[in-house]
C-alpha cells in the first residue's frame, strides 16, 4: 500500500527545461525535507508549473537531476513515481462516482475489494465527505470536487503531494476556509506537501517553506516570515506583500543618504556602496518619532477598517504607508502634511533585479 | 401588452415556420405518401390480411434472406466499428497538422461513388484479380481464393464503406474527453492499458454505440455493395425486395420485407435514442 520508492527528501539538481530557444525553467536547485510543506510561489510563466509537472514526471526535464531519498528518479515514468497529485480544475472522472474515482488509485495497483473499500471509507472520512461517496462530480460544489481530488490523491498513502493551484478554482471565502483544511490534512498525514500557486497569502499561510519563481529561476527560498522579512531582492519584495523602494549611498558614518535624508539602517555595507531599501508600509508610523522621521504630504488615504492605506508625497516620491485606524496618532487627512518615523532596523537592502510584481 | 407579445411571437416564429412548408409539402405529396402506399400493399396483395407476414415463420427464403442480412449487418458493423475506433484513436492522439491529413484520408472515400469502388473491389478480389495473383505468384497458395461473389466479398465492400461512418461519431466523443483526466489516471498509478481500459474507453463508450446504430442501420438496406460483390448469389434484405418487385412481381412480399426493414430500423433508433444522444449522431450540438 505504501508508496513503492523511498519516502525520504526530495531534490532537484540543476533541474532545467527548455523549449527551443525559450527557457521555461534554468537550473533549479532545491531540497525538499521529507514531511514538509513547500510552494512554488510566482507569477504565470515564472516556471512553478513546469517544475511541479517535472516532478510529476510529465515533463522531462532538459538537463539536471530529480532524487527522491538520495534515489535517482529522473526517467521514472509519472506512474513509477507514484505521487499523489491534485491537478488544476480536479481532473475527477466523471463517469465514476467519488468512492470510485478515490479507489482509482487502489485499483490499479491491483489492491482487493476489501482493503480498498476500507481504505476509501477512511479517506472520504479524512476529508469530511462521508455522506457523498454515491454522487457523481458533476453533482458536487467546486469544494466537495477539490475534497474529492485530494483524497484521491492521498488514498494510496504516497510519499508526496503535489498541488497545481488547488484553490483557484474557489471563491475567496472557501479559499479561506479550505486553506486551514489543507494545512490541518498536512499534518495529519505527514506527508511531504509540494503546491504551486500564483496567491502570495496562500503560499504564506500554508508552507513551511517558500520557494519564490521569476523567470524561470528561483529567486529566494525560505520560511514564510524569513522571506517577507527579508526578502533578498527587489522582486521577493514586491510579490510578497507590498513595499516602498529607496534608492540610497552609503555615507561614511554609517548612514544613507537617500535624496535630501541621512538614514539610519541597522546594518549599513560598507561606505560608498548604493543600495535599494525595501521597507514594508506597515513598519511606518504616522505621526510618532522614531530612528528615522520624514514629513509628507497626504496625497490619499483610504480606510480600510482595521487601518489606513496612505500614500504620502515626499521629495523621493510617494511613499505607502499602512496605519492601525485604532487609537491612530494623526489623522491622516487629505492634503495635510504629517511626519512618519520608522526603526533602523526596519528597512532591509535588497538587489535590484526587477520591476516588482 | 402582452397579447401584443404574443402576436408578436406568432407573427415571427409563424415566418420561419412558413419557410418548412414548401419542403414538407413536398416530402409528403412525393415521399412519405407513396412510402405509406407501398407499405400498404403488404396487407392488400396477393390478398387482404397478414399472409405476407406469416410468411417470415414459414417460408425458408425470407427466413434465409433475414438470417443473411442481420448477419452480414453485424459482422460488419463489428468489423467497422474495430477498425474505426483504432483510427478515430490515432486521430484524436495525432497533432493539428497531422489529423487533418488523416481527417482527409478518411473523408475521400466518402466522395467517390459507391459503384466505383465495388468495381474496383470485384477487380481485386476476383480470380485473376491483385490478390489473388500476388499470393499465387509469391506460393503461398496454389488455386486462387474464392475472395468475391460471397459473404465475404460483400463484407469488404461494406466495411470499406462504412468504416468513415464508424470514426466521425467515435471521432467527436474522444475528442471531448479532455487529455487532463488521462494525465491524472497516469499520475495517479495506472499504466498506459490501464488510462485506456478505465478512463479513455468508457468515455469513449457513448462514441462507440452511436457508431454501431449508424452503422447498422446503414448496413440494412445495403444494395448496391451486395448486389455487385454478392454477384446475386448471396441475397441480402434490399436486393431481395427488388428481386421480388422487379422480377418476380410479387409486390405484397416486396412491401411486406421493405415493411420489415423499416420497422427494424424505426425499433432501433428508438431503442439506442434511451442509450445515446441521437443528436450526437446526426449531427446536432
Amino acid at each position: 500500500m505504501s508508496a513503492t520508492l523511498g519516502t525520504g527528501s526530495l531534490e532537484l539538481r540543476g533541474l532545467a527545461k527548455r523549449y527551443g530557444e525559450f527557457v521555461a525553467v534554468q537550473g533549479a536547485d532545491l531540497m525538499i525535507a521529507a514531511g514538509s510543506f513547500l510552494t512554488l510561489l510566482g507569477p504565470s510563466g515564472s516556471g512553478k508549473t513546469t517544475i511541479l509537472m517535472m516532478i510529476a514526471g510529465f515533463t522531462e526535464p532538459t538537463a539536471g537531476r530529480l532524487l527522491l531519498g538520495g534515489g535517482d528518479i529522473t526517467a521514472l515514468p509519472p506512474e513509477k513515481r507514484a505521487f499523489g497529485m491534485v491537478f488544476q480544475g480536479y481532473a475527477l472522472f466523471p463517469h465514476m462516482t467519488v468512492a470510485e474515482n478515490v479507489a482509482f488509485p487502489l485499483r490499479v495497483r491491483g489492491i482487493g475489494r476489501a482493503a480498498r473499500d476500507t481504505r476509501v471509507r477512511a479517506t472520504l472520512d479524512l476529508v469530511q465527505l462521508s455522506g457523498f461517496a454515491d454522487r457523481r462530480p458533476a453533482q458536487l460544489s467546486g469544494g466537495q470536487q477539490q475534497r474529492v481530488a485530494l483524497a484521491r490523491a492521498l488514498v494510496f498513502d504516497p510519499a508526496l503531494l503535489l498541488l497545481d493551484e488547488p484553490l483557484s478554482a474557489l471563491d475567496k471565502k472557501l479559499r479561506a476556509e479550505l486553506q486551514e483544511e489543507l494545512r490541518a490534512l498536512h499534518r495529519r498525514v505527514g506527508r511531504t506537501f509540494i503546491n504551486v500557486t500564483h496567491d502570495q497569502e496562500e503560499a504564506l499561510s500554508l508552507s513551511d517553506e517558500v520557494a519564490v519563481l521569476n523567470h524561470g529561476r528561483i529567486v529566494q527560498k525560505g520560511a514564510p516570515a524569513m522571506l517577507y522579512e527579508h526578502p533578498r531582492t527587489r522582486f521577493v519584495a514586491g510579490f510578497l506583500g507590498k513595499s516602498n523602494f529607496l534608492h540610497g549611498v552609503v555615507q561614511g558614518d554609517g548612514t544613507v543618504q537617500c535624496g535630501p535624508w541621512r538614514l539610519h539602517h541597522a546594518a549599513p555595507p560598507a561606505p560608498g556602496t548604493a543600495v535599494l531599501l525595501s521597507l514594508r508600509p506597515e513598519k511606518i508610523a504616522l505621526g510618532q518619532a522614531g530612528d528615522n522621521a520624514i514629513e509628507g504630504r497626504v496625497l490619499s488615504s483610504a480606510y480600510l477598517g482595521a487601518g489606513h492605506a496612505v500614500v504620502l508625497d515626499t521629495p523621493i516620491g510617494p511613499i505607502r504607508v499602512h496605519q492601525p485606524a485604532w487609537r491612530a496618532a494623526v489623522d491622516p487627512a487629505i492634503g495635510t502634511t504629517i511626519s512618519m518615523a520608522w526603526a533602523a532596523d526596519a528597512a532591509t537592502i535588497v538587489e535590484d533585479d526587477d520591476a516588482p510584481g | 401588452m402582452r397579447r401584443g407579445d404574443m402576436a408578436a411571437r406568432l407573427r415571427r416564429d409563424g415566418g420561419w415556420w412558413a419557410l418548412l412548408l414548401p419542403a414538407f409539402l413536398l416530402l409528403s405529396v412525393f415521399y412519405i405518401t407513396p412510402i405509406l402506399q407501398v407499405l400498404a400493399i403488404s396487407f392488400t396483395e396477393p390478398e387482404p390480411g397478414l399472409g405476407n407476414y406469416q410468411r417470415i415463420a414459414t417460408n425458408l427464403s425470407v427466413q434465409r434472406v433475414i438470417w443473411t442480412t442481420l448477419r452480414i449487418c453485424t459482422i460488419t458493423t463489428a468489423l467497422a466499428l474495430m477498425l474505426g475506433y483504432g483510427l478515430a484513436y490515432a486521430i484524436t492522439l495525432a497533432s493539428e497538422q497531422a489529423r487533418r491529413w488523416w481527417l482527409l484520408c478518411v473523408l475521400v472515400p466518402l466522395w467517390i461513388s459507391v459503384l466505383v469502388r465495388a468495381f474496383a473491389w470485384v477487380t481485386l478480389l476476383r480470380r485473376q484479380g491483385l490478390i489473388n495473383q500476388t499470393l499465387q505468384g509469391a506460393g503461398i497458395i496454389a488455386e486462387p481464393l474464392q475472395l468475391v461473389w460471397n459473404e465475404f466479398g460483400i463484407i469488404v465492400g461494406m466495411v470499406h464503406y462504412m468504416v468513415p461512418y464508424a470514426v466521425l461519431p467515435m471521432l467527436a466523443a474522444m475528442r471531448e474527453i479532455e487529455p487532463r483526466l488521462l494525465a491524472a489516471a497516469r499520475g495517479l498509478g495506472a499504466s498506459r492499458g490501464q488510462v485506456f481500459r478505465q478512463v479513455f474507453f468508457p468515455l469513449s463508450a457513448p462514441g462507440l454505440v452511436a457508431a454501431g446504430v449508424l452503422v447498422f442501420i446503414f448496413s440494412l438496406g445495403f444494395y448496391i455493395t451486395p448486389a455487385i460483390l454478392g454477384g446475386g448469389r448471396t441475397l441480402m434484405v434490399a436486393e431481395w425486395i427488388s428481386l421480388q418487385i422487379l422480377d418476380l412481381i410479387r409486390w405484397g412480399l416486396g412491401t411486406m420485407m421493405a415493411t420489415l426493414l423499416v420497422v427494424t430500423i424505426l425499433v432501433t433508433l428508438a431503442v439506442f435514442s434511451r442509450v445515446v444522444n441521437m443528436r450526437r449522431l446526426f449531427g446536432g450540438a
